[in-house]
């Protein structure tokens, strides 16, 4: 691995008004990887990825993306960049039918991959397709995470940001997204940068995995490294998954 | 099961699910039933005459119009029941939005055409008088308003309360570059909606980061800013006395006056008819509903294209707006200035309908008044706005004689609204594409909850 990390993090710190949340964070992603981070309520895995996106700005530190500076540079202009994310709470948009929202998606790209793309999303999740014409609102937990997540991929991105995509959602679809967003990595290649809660199947899925304890990273290795590491089992993993 | 009843029956001329025949032998036995009951009631009244006696006169036109409007009801009547979608024992099952959303819904198109018809003919029909067509303009300035301000409210989510400062820039704007540059209407209607617009992005620069509450009250200051420069900018504006003697608008140069200005030719010369004061109402008029239905078609047009997407996209979710790319301050500057462009539009027209302005009819009222008739119409749609304008601008009009509790029906109306459709008269948002056609219940029902 000579080359160029696709996403380096260097001792970022960001600041809500006086309040330090990230007290400087050294992450690497490297091109075709699932890298995780996991870590408690309030460690600052979210906002760790909302100041790659520039909202939160880093105030100290240097984030690079594919060996340019986005440190500073707009929320909107990372995404045009090729740098997609799948928002905390998935933020889809209700009140629009399932196929309005891919088309959001896609509004930072040409036209003339939307046909492509779309069809590469539904393949990924057939039951986008089955409820095009449904509004966002009405679908279930796990159908508005999938939206989300093909909402993100309609922006042909390079490194694809997702937030919690367990969350709140039933066991058995949170395995169908995991499942999913293997497939993604391995048959598209996409790079993924995934915040977790759900430390087990997070960690199962990643190639490499970063631990966030109150803004700093305490621990880092492979995935299966950390699963298997007793401190992080006792942490994370005991009392169910 | 909504099939079943019409299949018992033997077919007669069906027309998609409307049997013709049997409506019209429905229609005509309402017609003969309320005739023979209106005889006494309407065609035969009982006055006193000269010399004190009672006196029967006959009134068989008052009596015709009851019965035609006795088949008309009852049609009106037979295609609600029958509709599929409408049906009385379904509603029921529906929730409280459905009934009336479920029948405009799937009639759109047909019911927007219609109505434009209907205005198209209106002021040569037999109800085409001055007044009448005076009242359904000023129906028409604030259905335009409407659509100017739903852009912003309704598409954008953006609760403006000044937006009656694009009108007033609009009016204003008109009636200071006619009198100084001696400009026609048409060169100015164009450059009036420019300033409005321009005025929209003054507005909408200091409020971007504002949603909402704070939004609201930023931009009824904005409005209320505006009010009180044109009250005493005394210079420009001519203070509280007003700009008068507006130029009046002109078709292809043809003036509508009784006689020409140097130089011009009146509209009645040159078609050589006589000339009647008629012709110039009826073509303010035409004049609006021309704009109005521009302010529609761009409306519905620019939802189908990235920006307008965009700005419903921005109503639901800003944060979602930006991390897929979107920059919210274009998106909401853009919203401001082309909701802003068509009150000016609406402005301009107002001043050379009216000859007159002053800062007085330019309050914060109007503001008030505007919003509700999109809140009531349901945020965003085009034909709610229609039938709310309705409510709010014509039936105070025709309803002069209970001036005293004109203001009363109408809180009292509002809070009906407000109790029964809480999400306004017609409360639901069609995608901009759809793949499977809107027939069957099944999706319509799950739409139009949450």
């Amino acid at each position: 691995m000579s080359t160029e990390p696709i996403l380096r993090i260097s001792g970022v710190h960001t600041y809500y008004g006086k309040i330090e949340a990230l007290k400087g964070i050294d992450v690497e992603v490297n091109e075709g990887e699932i890298v995780t981070l996991i870590g408690s309520n309030g460690a600052g895995k979210t906002t760790l990825l909302m100041t790659v996106c520039g909202d939160p700005q880093a105030q100290e530190g240097q984030i690079l993306f594919e060996g340019k500076d986005i440190t500073k540079v707009p929320t909107d202009q990372i995404v045009r960049m090729g740098i997609a994310q799948s928002p905390e709470g998935r933020r889809i948009f209700s009140r629009m039918s399932v196929y309005e929202n891919l088309q959001m998606g896609a509004l930072v790209t040409d036209p003339k991959y939307f046909n492509e793309d779309l069809a590469k999303v539904y393949k990924l999740f057939p039951r986008l397709e089955e409820r095009r014409d449904q509004r966002g609102g009405t679908l279930s937990g796990g159908e508005q995470q999938m939206l989300a997540i093909g909402r993100a991929l309609m922006s042909r991105p390079r490194l694809l940001l997702l937030d919690e995509p367990s969350l709140g959602i039933a066991p058995l679809v949170v395995r169908q997204i995991f499942q999913a967003i293997k497939e993604v990595n391995e048959k598209e290649g996409m790079t993924i940068f995934l915040v977790e809660q759900n430390a087990f199947h997070a960690l199962k899925l990643a190639h490499r995995a970063y631990v966030l304890v109150n803004g700093k990273v305490a621990m880092s290795g492979t995935g299966q490294e950390l699963l298997s590491n007793p401190e992080i089992r006792a942490a994370y993993l005991e009392g169910g998954h | 099961m909504a099939d079943t009843v019409i299949d018992t029956k033997k077919p007669g001329l069906m027309v998609g699910w409307l049997d013709l025949g049997a409506m019209l032998k429905e229609c005509v036995i309402t017609a003969l039933l309320s005739a023979v009951l209106f005889l006494p009631f309407i065609a035969l009244h009982a006055d006193t005459g000269g010399s004190g006696g009672l006196v029967i006169e006959t009134r068989w036109d008052s009596w015709a119009w009851f019965v035609l409007a006795a088949f008309v009801g009852r049609a009106l009547l037979v295609v609600w029941r029958e509709n599929p979608s409408s049906r009385t024992r379904d509603m029921l099952a529906k929730t409280v939005v459905t009934p009336v959303g479920g029948f405009f819904r799937k009639n759109m198109v047909a019911i927007g055409l219609v109505a434009l018809v209907l205005a198209v003919l209106f002021p040569i029909s037999p109800f085409g008088n001055r007044y009448s067509v005076d009242v359904a303009t000023t129906w028409m300035i604030y259905i335009m308003l409407g659509w100017g301000l739903n852009i912003v409210v309704g598409l954008a989510g953006l609760l403006d309360l000044g937006y009656v400062a694009f009108y007033a820039v609009g009016a204003y704007s008109y009636a200071l570059l006619s009198q100084t540059f001696g400009w026609s209407f048409w060169v100015c209607l164009p450059l009036a909606g420019v300033f409005a617009a321009f005025f929209g992005v003054i507005l909408g620069f200091p409020v971007l980061r504002l949603r909402g509450d704070y939004l609201a009250i930023v931009t009824l200051g904005f409005g209320e800013i505006i009010r009180v420069i044109l009250l005493n900018w005394y210079n420009v504006t001519n203070g509280p006395d007003g700009i008068s003697g507006i130029e009046r608008p002109t078709l292809f140069g043809l003036e509508f006056g009784r006689n020409a200005a140097e130089g011009g030719t009146t509209f009645h010369d040159f078609f050589g008819l006589e000339y009647s004061t008629m012709y110039r109402v009826v073509f303010l008029f035409y004049l609006i509903l021309a704009l109005a239905v521009l302010t529609n078609l761009f409306t519905q047009r620019i939802r189908k294209l990235p920006v307008g997407r965009a700005w419903e996209a921005l109503r639901e979710d800003e944060i979602a707006c930006r991390s897929l790319g979107m920059n919210p301050t274009n998106i909401k500057l853009s919203a401001f200035a082309l909701g802003a462009m068509f009150g000016g539009f609406a402005g301009s027209f107002f001043a050379t309908r009216q000859g007159f302005i002053s800062p007085e009819s330019f309050t914060f009222i109007e503001s008030a008044v505007i919003l509700a008739i999109v809140v009531l119409g349901g945020m965003g749609s085009q034909i709610g706005v229609v039938i709310a304008a309705f409510f709010l601008i014509v039936l105070p009009e025709m309803a002069r004689e209970f001036e005293q509790y004109r203001m009363l029906v109408f809180g009292a109306a509002m809070v009906a609204v407000m109790v029964w459709r809480p999400r306004g008269l017609l409360s639901y948002r069609d995608p901009t594409i759809l793949f499977s056609k809107i027939t069957g219940r099944k999706s319509t029902g799950r739409e139009h909850q949450a």
